[in-house]
């Protein structure tokens, strides 16, 4: 709209924003290169940062000795694990990484020294004439080595290298297999997998000597984390510091939390006095890892011959790598989130979470959930395959009933699950093809959620769960301060357009500054699909505080009461004749007196969404509103190679109501697709601790040439706390396409695989057995 | 040992004085400083520091600056003509065929360079033109839609 011609009343009227196919705000830097990431903030004199890392897997360091490198001309910084104060990680309770080791190291790869110098050469030559001693320990490279009973303690703390045993039973499960008409018990195994987002990890920090201000520039999810890691590792006070969050390439998870790379950034920069740049190698960024999880699920179900589901049991273990990091929350979620997709009254959970010399897990797009779908929907398939039900009919037999709370106490008021699987089971053509499409051709179906923001944030401080700040000048225009990172997920379109739809005003009006801890509010970040719900409805709260604000000062200057005043986004007025006040006119009102505003919006969860008390850490689950998704998958098989080529994808996203349907359609194809890469390709592997992965070719990401056509359908299942009823859009749709791809594998071949990722490799040898078999009773792997 | 290194970049005739080992990703990022070309991997894996070489995508993470020597290079930020977008970069953006945006100057170099080659491709063309660049956000879905969206305004 041209905002120079003053509208005529007429034909004047608030300007919609939600629900509108919305190009994100901060998309024309992204496509002119001007969007600056960390690696970009290429100062004159900023210093090279690089990390020193240990050759071994598990080792005493005994000695350390960086004379030599301080020594020489143009080192102006080395840090060991001496220069930092304390230790970081996720949990107060789980703290135990050194930003660079201590004492020990845990795994191959982790820091043991860094240095700032002038350039690439002279800081690779200082790294080279740093001496490392170790004396080496006994390495586990598996969760079962790593829990055997004489095994080395990783951790003082830790006994038996387990990070946290969780078991609880919920309802009568002896019972509940007891009425069950099938019970089965099948074992699966889930590779570990990197999020591996484009932008490799970086930071850059810049260290004021004459005021003790050090300024840190990380590729974060979590810059408000990273402050407080800053000041924990460094010893420095909060006031001294500044986290301003750049333009970041994606995150998936890894960077939900600090990384030792803009703790050592940070040292570095004070040491040297100066500014030093970290840009760490793609290699490096697979080594700092904190992706998901090598898992292994054991799962027994009890299916009534309706369908119903009557019991579960799930054992799980995950190999968690050498530091705490997420892991107790994984190994929660791995368990919470069996509930709230289906009714299960009766759930016995035993998970596992060991400590290895590996890499540390963090949280991975879908966190903690996504393995136990694979598991669980695989197992519902094939035992309603047995009973002789439909995929479909199975599932629908155990659907919830909302608005419900589920047997551990997660609150559920919106539940478009229904409406997905009857759009995907239409659009696919399920009734008519299923069966039908040919020999090496397939069909498969699943169902998957995800929580819309923990309802319990990490960090209990009793402030709100969101705060956003919006001012507002004799410009007219709004700039809207939020601590929510923009990560590419686009939070910050999706802000601006909540606060324009309050107020009816052209989002062209606002511009929104995100995440810098001189400017913005704190915000916890951008992890559990807690922005556009959390901190949308703090949005939407500033940008309704702003507007009684400026219906108050249109209500002064037309002289009538508040409530007399009718808001037409660009024009206030008092009745249909009355030819009102410009937005500029009444800006102009509501800053007599007061001057520039500041209007303030919160947002809080509500205690009924925490998740109950049944078991210790009930709350890891407990969230203001769930998504689902359900997709159908079809497939067709090479019969020379094994190699699976996924034809299409049809896919169904209840995420309440789509503010950007543009995005959300981004975010559920992104999900579905990443869904996809774990299924038949992506795997990190380690020889003897060694990543041998490290390098986006061996570690296989689908390309543009093998990514199917994704038809993308939403749910609107307007959920009553969410912000305009909206819910989670960029997680849920991720778990179920590997159970679907591989029901559709199953399909298609009759061999039900329970290994991921499903490469042809895999795929062909479980072929070839079921073939050598064949005279035999069903083999464990090829029983469909 | 250093080459003087005399080329066109983004139109604009330049020489420098380069170490004959310098890459061109680095001559441009640090040098020139255009940090619109990224670095993702540690060397040809994912396409994020595509470039044109006389119309032709590289990878600048590959190549020698010293190799340009007398070329015509383009980057990223060569697009735009007169503060318009060029039709490639309005088709990334308006269909969302960026999310993070950290891939995305290789991947519209690419498609930049498909599009002077075939100014009308179809989707396996697409898929061929954009095969050695990684975009972990999108899918690849709209990143086609933004390449025939592209292809669309130019033909218009």
């Amino acid at each position: 709209m041209n905002e120079s011609a003053p509208p005529k009343p007429g034909d004047i009227a608030p300007v919609r924003s939600i629900g509108v196919r919305t190009p994100m705000v901060d998309g024309p830097e992204k496509v002119t290169g001007r969007a600056r990431f960390s690696a970009d903030f290429v100062e004159g004199e900023a210093l090279v940062g690089r990390i020193l890392r240990s050759p071994v897997a598990h080792a005493e360091i005994a000695r350390i000795d960086t004379a030599a490198a301080e020594a020489m001309p143009g080192v102006l910084a080395v840090v060991t694990g001496a220069d930092f104060r304390d230790t970081f990680g996720v949990l107060p309770i789980a703290m135990n990484e050194w930003p660079v080791a201590r004492g020990r190291v845990r795994y191959r790869g982790e820091p043991v020294a860094a240095v700032a110098a002038v350039d690439v050469a002279t800081a690779q030559a200082a790294l080279d004439a740093i001496v490392v001693e170790y004396d080496e320990l006994p390495a586990y490279f598996t969760a079962e080595d790593a829990r055997a009973p004489d095994a080395v303690q990783l951790h003082e703390s830790r006994p038996g290298n387990l990070e946290r045993h969780v078991d609880y039973e919920i309802g009568d499960v002896d019972g509940g297999f007891a009425t069950a008409d099938l019970v089965r018990e099948r074992s699966y195994h889930c590779a570990e997998v990197c999020q591996v987002q484009t932008e490799p990890h970086a930071a850059i920090a810049d260290y004021d000597a004459e005021r003790d201000r050090l300024t840190v520039r990380p590729s974060t999810q979590v810059p408000f984390y990273v402050h407080l890691m800053l000041e924990r590792t460094l010893g420095m006070p909060r006031s001294r510091i500044r986290v301003a969050k750049p333009h970041v390439g994606g995150g998936f998870g890894c960077r939900t939390e600090t990384l030792n790379v803009e703790l050592i950034a940070g040292a570095l920069a004070r040491k040297a006095k100066g500014t030093v740049r970290i840009v760490v190698s793609r290699e490096e960024t697979f080594i700092t890892h904190r992706g998901r999880p090598e898992q292994t699920v054991r799962l027994r179900i009890g299916m009534r011959r309706d369908g119903r589901i009557v019991a579960v049991d799930c054992e799980t273990v995950q190999r968690g790598g050498g530091y705490s990091s997420y892991g107790v929350v994984t190994i929660l979620y791995s368990g919470s989130m069996l509930f709230a997709l289906y009714d299960l009254e009766a759930v016995r959970y035993n998970g596992y979470r060991v400590l290895t010399n590996t890499p540390p897990c963090g949280a991975f797009r879908g966190h903690g959930t996504v393995n136990v779908r694979f598991a669980f929907e695989s197992l519902i398939d094939e035992m309603a395959a047995e009973l002789g039900l439909d995929p479909f009919a199975m599932r629908r037999a155990n659907l919830l009933s909302a608005p419900t709370f589920s047997a551990n106490d997660l609150m559920i008021n919106s539940y478009g699950l229904p409406e997905c699987l009857d759009i995907v089971e239409r659009e696919s053509g399920w009734t008519a093809r299923k069966g039908k499409t040919g020999k090496l051709r397939g069909l498969g179906v699943a169902c998957s959620h995800y929580v819309s923001g923990a309802s319990k944030p990490v960090h209990w401080t009793g402030e709100p769960h969101a705060t956003i700040h919006i001012k507002l000048d004799f410009d007219g225009c709004l700039t809207i301060l939020t601590g929510a990172p923009e990560i590419g997920q686009g939070s910050s379109t999706i802000l601006t357009q909540c606060v324009a739809e309050v107020l009816g005003i052209d989002p062209g009006r606002c511009r929104i500054i995100a995440s810098d801890s001189a400017i913005t509010p704190k915000d916890n970040g951008a992890y559990s699909s807690r922005v556009t719900f959390m901190v949308g409805n703090a949005a939407i709260d500033a940008a309704t505080n702003l507007k009684t604000m400026l219906v108050e000062a249109a209500a002064r200057k037309l002289e009538v009461a508040p409530e007399d005043v009718e808001c037409l986004g660009e024009v206030y007025r008092a009745g249909t004749q009355d030819e009102g006040l410009s937005f500029d006119e009444v800006v102009m009102a509501a800053l007599e007196g007061t001057g520039t505003i500041t209007a303030k919006g919160n947002f809080d969860t509500i205690p009924e969404s925490w998740g109950g008390k049944k078991y210790r850490g009930a709350a890891i689950g407990g969230s203001m509103a769930f998504s689902y998704a359900a997709q159908v998958v079809e497939v067709e098989i090479d019969p020379d190679t094994a190699e699976i080529h996924v034809v299409k994808v049809w896919v169904a996203h209840d995420c309440g109501r789509a503010l950007n349907p543009l995005t959300v359609e981004g975010q559920i194809e992104g999900s579905v697709w990443m869904g996809m890469g774990q299924a038949l390709t992506e795997e990190t592997r380690y020889h003897n601790g060694l990543g041998i992965t490290g390098n986006m070719l061996d570690y296989r990401v689908p390309t543009i040439v093998e990514s199917p056509p994704i038809e993308a359908h939403i749910v609107e299942s307007i959920d009553p706390h969410g912000p305009f009823g909206a819910k989670e859009a960029g997680e849920a749709s991720l778990a179920g396409f590997i159970p679907a791809v591989a029901s559709a594998v199953a399909d298609a071949l009759g061999v039900r695989v329970r290994e991921l990722p499903i490469t042809p490799d895999r795929l062909m040898e479980i072929l070839e057995k079921r073939d050598r078999g064949a005279s035999r009773p069903a083999a464990a792997e090829a029983d469909a | 040992m250093k080459t003087l290194l005399s080329l066109t970049l983004n139109g604009r005739p330049r020489d420098d004085a380069v170490p004959d080992n310098m890459l061109l990703v680095d001559y441009l990022r640090e040098v020139v400083r255009l940090t619109g070309t990224k670095i993702g991997c540690d060397g040809g894996e994912c396409g994020c520091c595509t470039v044109l070489v006389d119309d032709r995508p590289r990878h600048a993470c590959l190549t020698l600056a010293a190799a340009v020597q007398g070329r015509r290079v383009e980057t990223i930020e060569s697009l735009e003509r007169n503060g318009r977008m060029s039709a490639i970069q309005r088709g990334f953006h308006e269909k969302l065929g960026a999310q993070c945006g950290f891939c995305t100057p290789g991947m519209v170099m690419a498609a930049e360079g498909l599009l002077r080659e075939n100014p009308d491709p179809d989707i396996p063309a697409i898929r061929r033109g954009l095969a050695a660049n990684i975009c972990r956000c999108t899918g690849y879905v709209k990143i086609i839609e933004a390449v025939q969206a592209a292809a669309k305004e130019n033909a218009a």
